[in-house]
């Protein structure tokens, strides 16, 4: 057994009013080795950002760490002096963070905040030689022509730039522990993909042990040797990451494994974990997971649980685990309990075989049909403003929307799913192309003559934080449409339809006299989707409604979203990036790149057996929970060019592995295979599947 | 009826004010939201210290604003009543001692004698110069040398008292307001605000009240004998112009923002939110008005404002009524001048606002324009308008006695601080010093402002949400 | 960038015309030059003649818009609206109504208002700074409280008392400087000691405040953790990190002033005896010399619209990220 590196033991820290404080790390123990990668996995809230903060002493100025300690290689740091402690931070212990749009001091160069960083921890004082040094870090992760980039600015990089300057600025004092709060939460998959690999390589080449903080399980599986669970500011389970993702201990491990969605859960209601996170300002007497498990006993609640370690590198906090004995328990979850039991959701139904996917489907007339829809942005230059180009948002799709059905509409950000999606409402205009809504023209029409059609379709935001009036009563916010298209004029028939609503979404009627700040992150959500349904549509055009939640809650609003299809035979839209959800909750797929539709077809068909290379990379970069289903990682270089000068030819040429000479003059024509799907491809060969990734299945 | 009441223009709008500020307040108290930041200020112990001083502040420029005209003693021979041609208001009525008792000119404070010397006629036939004895200020001591001490520690004392028993009197009808209230017994209501347990702070607004009434109680037992502040040059109590001045201060510090509201918000959030060629125009329009120097602006047309009055001088039936025209107008260009700083806020708002989801998801559904503005933009811009308002307020006073020193403020007649120290810093120059009216406008409108600028900060950081849960 | 410029140049023309029209109702129409010279030469007994000579010496003797009694172009030229608004444009400002060229007292009268003003703005700019950068060091102890109370007092106090006090405690108590006056040339500076410490101090109480703000809104950004956890010591943090940013809106809020730093303080070169255009434009108000007044409205939109101009340029020049479109 090797020495831990970093060693911390009961580390308590307190944030806000002393006479009320909230304990957002209550007795944290932890060990790591060197040069292992050690996570810290949690929903938001649950104290881990706080955790990393506290080890670099860097908690806001209301927080105090209140006990415990921390060693980092036998030394004490919370018994360092601040100059003391200054030498420890970005030299032998350094933190990279979640935003790298905002981590980087945007009116210095590059090379100035690593030089700064190097020149304080290599005492090289001298311009030339932190010059030197500079460029051989931005060499070390992987930033093309380095030498030009030390003189730009943060904001000429892209986000995933930005964050490989960030890890060359923590790499600057040769650390032995890196910490990486949420590295790649704000970045997309294909880049999240490129900075976890980089992760990995600057670890193994500078032997540097990384504490890597993340909600995201796939992350997780991907990235770390051994992880930790974080529940309400308390470590809850360790366990070395494949023992974990064979067999999790703690009920709440269990059940946010449970609710990930993914194509095998297909057709089964997801596992969801009711309630949220109990605030950390009250003290707390039983176990902090009693109120939202559904195994809990009578101690549960009396008692708090103390920590099990089964062996050095497992260990849980759990009566349940205890009454298991040593004997590590492997009953399933269904056993203890039933209600988030994964049932299925009709008898007939098959998880291999979406039960959707009926023969008749294409005998269906579309409910609405979208014809080359643009969205232009006009560039305006010069003296008089003149128009000198276009940002390309929307670049002529085409998309059908049946009712009943599902349509994914995926791609990175900036791809131009979002503009699609409003100028599909007519929310943005659109500025060519045509949206038929059961065969009636909606672009161009006014204000007053679309008004008819908002009754039928709707749309449900990405952040349900910012998409209800915080000035209105819920009720008021649920019947405002109802008042608006004149559905309800009287008060009173509008709140008994508000209260009918909220059943619908599953929350309590009593719920229209509250406002909305009341409600957690889910409950909003579902609100928001109240709203929408409210009038009654056909079409819903969902936003990346789940983006915004953790996991047990997003699972909460897809098994929602499920119900309120097969029941009202809505059919959506549904705006993503995260393939995962897709393949749970789709029946077409429609893959965007730089404002156009490069692949389409059913989602059993795209996501099994991707032809276009844009959606292979995709498919490839989304880090997965089980290792056998696993893919080799096709490398994607560079960022997505800007909608602004796109490049010639096929949009995607410059970043893809397979480009010939044809795709770099001409924009493929659509290809279709088959009677559902499309490709924008010069290398797809009608018939022929292409060889390249023949292990690129998701389902064996 | 022994008055008839006279409503001037100031007035009415004051009148107006309360109306909305009290409606406001009834809607307030009904909407969480706007609750919660209003219950945060109060719950500051700066909040509702600064609120007693503005409140007592308040009270005297309302008792200023009630205007009539007395019905004069003697009827003409037609038996018909008539009233004075003078307007006064309920606060010269309580302080027509102080109104009344005119020296012939300066005096410095608690004076008993005048500030310069004349020549008397002595009882024996000689003229002598010397300072003469007030016919007032301490008129009433038979040796002023050696009396004038004990009189006015007595008198101070007797204030005192008095202050202190009207401040228990009330203090304890709150404790027993608040114990009813929250059904707890009286003893134990008055020890938790002795402590200071209370979630609003009891203590230090009682705290603050007593000291407000103490000082006031003192003050008005020794205006009955003496000049407190002193005299002007034609011997008028400068106590009283002080305290007449407050309305003054207190009608350009309000009235301004009212008077430019309506145009700032309204423009403001069409600007932002219809864009395109409104936009162009609105904007147009406030930088085109905020490219000329404000004082010149003011100064261009107060001096035409003068020009018409001088050239229509039988249009205004009174003196009173001319200056408050003024003023009124003196609110109006300095409206004008200062809407163009909020509308530009509320446009960069409205310009967010619109593209947020909830007026997105608004569209969606349908709901026309002008409810969307006045249900979803409008009251999420609501607290940066009452930011502004309160920042502002200290900023007007301010600048109020700048532009009386230039001669475009308030009408001269009128009794302003500006207007109080335009004409007492010439004689600073004097010797010995006349320094009073200078401390006096200063005192009264140092503790305004500050009252203001504290109150400001409390309910920036109670309203602006950026500023909260840190 | 020169496109730019060129467009803001191009948008000045509208607000500028804008700003003359408006002058000119109400310089001319509100109250008609009838009113003006009565009200200038007494209101009471003017006869219709004397008026008339008013006028006519003024050039205030012509038609408004349009002058139907001259021919082709005379008769739009020949108007007030042409020789008293429109000539503006071209910085002709006539005389006043004492009979003095007013672009010449202007020319004049603008380097003793710049010498005030621009120490006053440099000395109060570092001085503000510098106490700003000091609470924020110490923030959250008994130096940041008790200087946020002392600058809450001083903002507190009207300019006028600063003024006063200045005189009454600098020249007259201690007579370390004169109370007014001015001298040519170089012979000033003895005159300018009083009137800009007066002009630093009144201005310490708002500028300090608002700076520490800024810094303080500064040190909540992310990139102040990241060089936290870079190990940079808090005086490194605050001078290379957050000086650079805070500088930004306090520079560009600097430059917005500029140009309008020649039209001088009204109060302070009246109070003190300047022979500025700030005192200049006073003895006009008092004198309601209407021309002056109206040369000065026009000088200082002129001046307004260069200092935003400036302003957009000096964000390019001070923060990498903007690019003028």
């Amino acid at each position: 057994m090797t020495e831990p590196l970093l060693h911390v033991t009961g580390l308590t820290t307190e944030l806000g009013d002393p006479t009320r404080p909230a304990r957002v790390v209550d007795g944290l123990t932890l060990d790591i080795r060197p040069g292992e990668t050690f996570a810290l996995l949690g929903e938001s809230g649950c104290g881990k950002s706080m955790t990393a903060l506290s080890l670099m002493r860097l908690l806001p100025p209301s927080g105090r760490i209140t006990a415990g300690s921390v060693q980092l290689g036998g030394t004490e740091l919370l018994s360092l002096t601040e100059a003391e402690m200054r030498q420890v931070r970005g030299g032998r212990m350094a933190m990279i963070f979640q935003e790298p749009q905002t981590s980087l001091n945007p009116v210095l160069t590059v090379g100035t905040q690593i030089g700064e960083a190097v020149r304080l921890h290599q005492g090289e004082t001298r311009q030339r030689l932190g010059a030197e040094r500079a460029v051989e870090l931005l060499r070390a992760v992987g930033i093309p022509d380095p030498e030009q980039r030390l003189n730009e600015y943060p904001h000429q990089l892209s986000g995933g730039m930005k964050q490989r300057v960030m890890i060359a600025m923590a790499l600057a004092g040769d650390p032995r522990l890196l910490i990486a709060d949420e590295p790649t939460t704000a970045l997309d998959v294909t880049i999240q993909a490129q900075v976890l690999r980089l992760l990995k390589a600057v670890q193994s080449a500078n032997g540097l042990a990384v504490l890597l903080i993340t909600h995201d399980l796939g992350v997780v599986a991907e990235t770390a040797e051994r992880l930790a669970v974080m529940y309400a500011g308390q470590i809850v389970e360790t366990a070395p990451v494949a023992e974990f993702f064979a067999q999790p201990l703690h009920p709440y491990s269990r059940h946010l494994l449970e609710s990930l969605p993914d194509a095998g859960k297909r057709g089964r209601r997801l596992a969801v974990i009711p309630g949220r996170v109990p605030p950390l300002d009250t003290p707390f007497q039983g176990c902090r997971f009693v109120e939202r498990c559904p195994a809990a006993i009578k101690r549960c609640r009396l008692e708090a649980p103390e920590w099990r370690a089964f062996s050095d590198e497992r260990g849980v906090r759990c009566h349940l685990a205890e009454l298991d004995a040593a004997g590590v328990s492997s009953r399933p979850v269904s056993d203890r309990t039933d209600s988030p039991t994964p049932e299925p959701l009709s008898p007939t139904s098959d998880p291999n075989s979406p039960p959707s996917d009926t023969p008749t489907e294409t005998a269906q007339v579309p409910l609405l049909t979208m014809r080359g829809l643009q969205v232009h942005f006009p560039i305006h230059q010069g003296v008089l403003r003149r128009v000198v180009g276009h940002v390309r948002a929307v670049d002529g799709i085409s998309l059908d929307l049946y009712a009943g059905r599902t349509l994914a509409l995926v791609g990175e950000s900036g791809c131009g799913k979002t503009t699609a999606g409003k100028g599909l409402l007519q929310l943005v205009p659109p500025t060519g192309g045509s949206v038929r809504y059961r065969g009636q023209e909606l672009i161009g029409l006014s204000h007053r003559r679309l008004r008819p059609f908002r009754k039928d379709l709707q749309i449900v935001f990405q952040d349900p934080f910012a998409s209800m009036n915080p000035r209105m009563l819920v009720g008021d916010i649920l019947g405002e449409g109802l008042q608006a298209l004149r559905l309800a004029p009287k008060r009173a028939e509008r709140m008994r339809r508000v209260a009918e609503l909220l059943e619908l979404v599953g929350l309590d009627p009593e719920s229209a006299d509250r406002y909305p700040h009341e409600f957690s992150g889910g409950q909003r959500q579902r609100l928001c989707i109240a709203r929408a349904l409210a009038v009654e549509p056909r079409i819903l055009v969902c936003d990346e409604p789940t983006s915004a939640l953790d996991v047990s809650v997003q699972a909460q609003i897809l098994n929602l979203l499920k119900d309120l299809q097969e029941r009202l035979g809505l059919a959506y839209l549904f705006i993503t990036h995260d393939l995962s959800v897709v393949s749970y909750l789709a029946h077409e797929v429609a893959v965007m790149y730089l404002g156009r539709v490069v692949e389409h077809g059913r989602v059993a068909d795209v996501l099994d057996d991707p032809r276009h290379p844009y959606t292979r990379a995709l498919l490839s970069a989304v880090p997965v929970v089980d290792p056998e289903q696993r893919r080799q990682i096709i490398r994607l270089e560079g960022d997505m060019p800007s909608p602004r000068h796109p490049p010639s030819g096929c949009h995607f040429h410059p970043r893809c592995p397979e480009a010939i000479e044809v795709c770099r003059h001409h924009y493929p024509v659509e290809t279709r295979l088959g009677s559902t799907r499309r490709v924008c491809c010069h290398c797809v060969d009608v018939g022929v599947a292409t060889q390249t990734n023949g292990d690129s299945k998701i389902r064996s | 009826m022994p008055l008839i009441p006279v409503v001037l223009w100031t007035d009415a709008l004051v009148f107006l004010l309360l109306a909305v500020t009290a409606l406001f307040a009834v809607w307030a108290a009904r909407h969480e939201h706007l609750r919660a930041p209003w219950r945060r200020v109060v719950r500051s112990r700066i909040g509702v210290a600064t609120l007693v001083v503005l409140s007592a502040y308040a009270v005297v420029g309302l008792l200023d604003t009630v205007h009539f005209r007395l019905k004069l003693d003697r009827a003409d021979e037609s038996g018909e009543v008539r009233y004075a041609p003078e307007v006064l208001s309920l606060l010269d009525l309580a302080l027509s001692g102080l109104r009344e008792r005119q020296e012939k000119t300066y005096s410095a404070p608690f004076a008993t004698h005048l500030h310069a010397k004349e020549a008397l006629d002595q009882p024996d036939g000689t003229v002598i110069r010397d300072y003469p004895r007030l016919q007032h200020g301490g008129a009433h001591l038979a040796d002023p040398e050696r009396d004038r001490a004990w009189d006015i520690a007595w008198r101070s004392l007797i204030g005192l008292v008095q202050g202190l028993i009207l401040w228990a009197l009330l203090a304890a009808g709150l404790v027993w307001w608040l114990a009813r209230r929250h059904g707890q017994p009286f003893d134990a209501v008055r020890n938790r605000i002795l402590k200071g347990q209370t979630q609003i702070p009891w203590r230090t607004a009682l705290g603050t009240l007593g000291l407000v009434l103490v000082l006031a109680f003192v003050i008005g037992e020794l205006a009955l004998k003496y000049h407190v502040l002193g005299t002007d040059k034609v011997g008028e109590d400068v106590l009283y112009q002080a305290l007449k001045s407050i309305r003054t201060g207190l009608l350009i510090g309000t009235l301004t923002t009212l008077i430019m509201l309506p145009a700032a918000i309204l423009l403001g959030i069409m600007a932002g939110y219809f864009r395109g060629w409104i936009d162009d125009l609105i904007q147009y329009l406030y930088t085109t008005l905020n490219s000329i120097p404000g004082v010149l602006l003011i100064a261009a047309t107060i001096l035409m404002l003068q020009v018409y009055m001088s050239n229509h001088a039988d249009e205004f039936a009174s003196l009173v009524e001319r200056a408050d025209l003024r003023l009124l107008f003196l609110c109006l260009i300095l409206g004008v001048t200062s809407w163009t700083g909020l509308c530009r806020l509320l446009r960069g708002e409205a310009l967010k606002l619109r593209e947020i989801d909830y007026v997105q998801a608004a569209q969606a559904l349908g709901v026309g324009h002008f409810t969307i503005i006045a249900r979803h933009i409008l009251p999420n811009v609501m607290h940066i308008v009452l930011i502004t308002l309160v920042l502002d307020f200290s900023g007007l006073v301010l600048a109020e006695a700048v532009l009386s020193y230039v001669n475009i403020g308030v009408d001269p007649t009128m009794n302003s601080w500006g207007n109080m120290i335009n004409s007492a810093r010439l004689e600073l120059a004097r010797d010995p010093i006349v320094w009073w009216s200078l401390a006096a406008a200063f005192l009264f409108m140092f503790t305004l402002v500050l009252a203001a600028n504290l109150f400001a900060d409390v309910v920036r950081d109670a309203f602006d949400p950026r500023l909260r849960g840190v | 960038m020169t496109a730019y410029i060129v467009r803001r140049l191009l948008y000045a023309i509208p607000i500028l015309i804008g700003v003359n029209l408006l002058t000119f109702m109400l310089f001319f129409v509100v109250n008609s030059p009838d009113d003006m010279a009565r009200m200038h030469l007494g209101q009471k007994r003017v006869t219709e003649e004397a008026i008339q000579s008013w006028k006519a010496e003024r050039g205030y003797d012509r038609p408004l818009l349009y002058n139907a009694e001259a021919d082709g172009l005379a008769s739009l030229t020949d108007t007030i609206l042409f020789q008293k608004s429109v000539k503006l444009f071209v910085f002709q400002f006539g005389s006043s109504d004492d009979g003095r060229d007013i672009g010449y007292d202007i020319s004049q009268r603008m380097w003793p208002s710049l010498a005030i003003a621009v120490p006053v703005l440099l000395i109060g700019l570092a001085f503000n700074i510098s106490y700003a950068l000091f609470i924020v060091f110490f923030r959250a102890t008994y130096v940041d409280i008790g200087s946020v109370v002392l600058l809450v007092a001083m903002m507190s106090i009207s300019g006028l008392f600063y003024i006063i006090g200045g005189q009454f405690l600098i020249g007259k108590l201690w007579h370390l400087a004169p109370i007014s006056g001015y001298d040519q040339g170089l012979n000033a500076w003895k005159f300018l000691i009083l009137p800009v410490i007066v002009g630093v101090v009144a201005g310490i109480g708002s500028g300090t405040r608002w700076y520490r703000t800024l810094f303080l809104e500064e040190i909540g950004r992310d990139y102040v953790r990241t060089a936290r956890a870079k190990g940079l010591s808090e005086r490194v943090v605050l001078f290379r990190h957050v000086l650079r940013n805070a500088l930004i809106p306090i520079l560009t809020g600097v430059v917005v002033v500029l140009p309008l730093l020649f039209m001088g303080s009204l109060i302070t070169e009246s109070f003190f005896g300047i022979p500025g255009l700030g005192s200049y434009t006073i003895d006009a108000i008092s004198n309601q010399d209407f021309a002056i007044v109206r040369a000065m409205v026009f000088l200082g939109a002129v001046l307004y619209i260069l200092g935003l101009i400036l302003t957009d340029i000096s964000y390019t020049l001070v923060d990498p990220r903007v690019r003028l479109q």
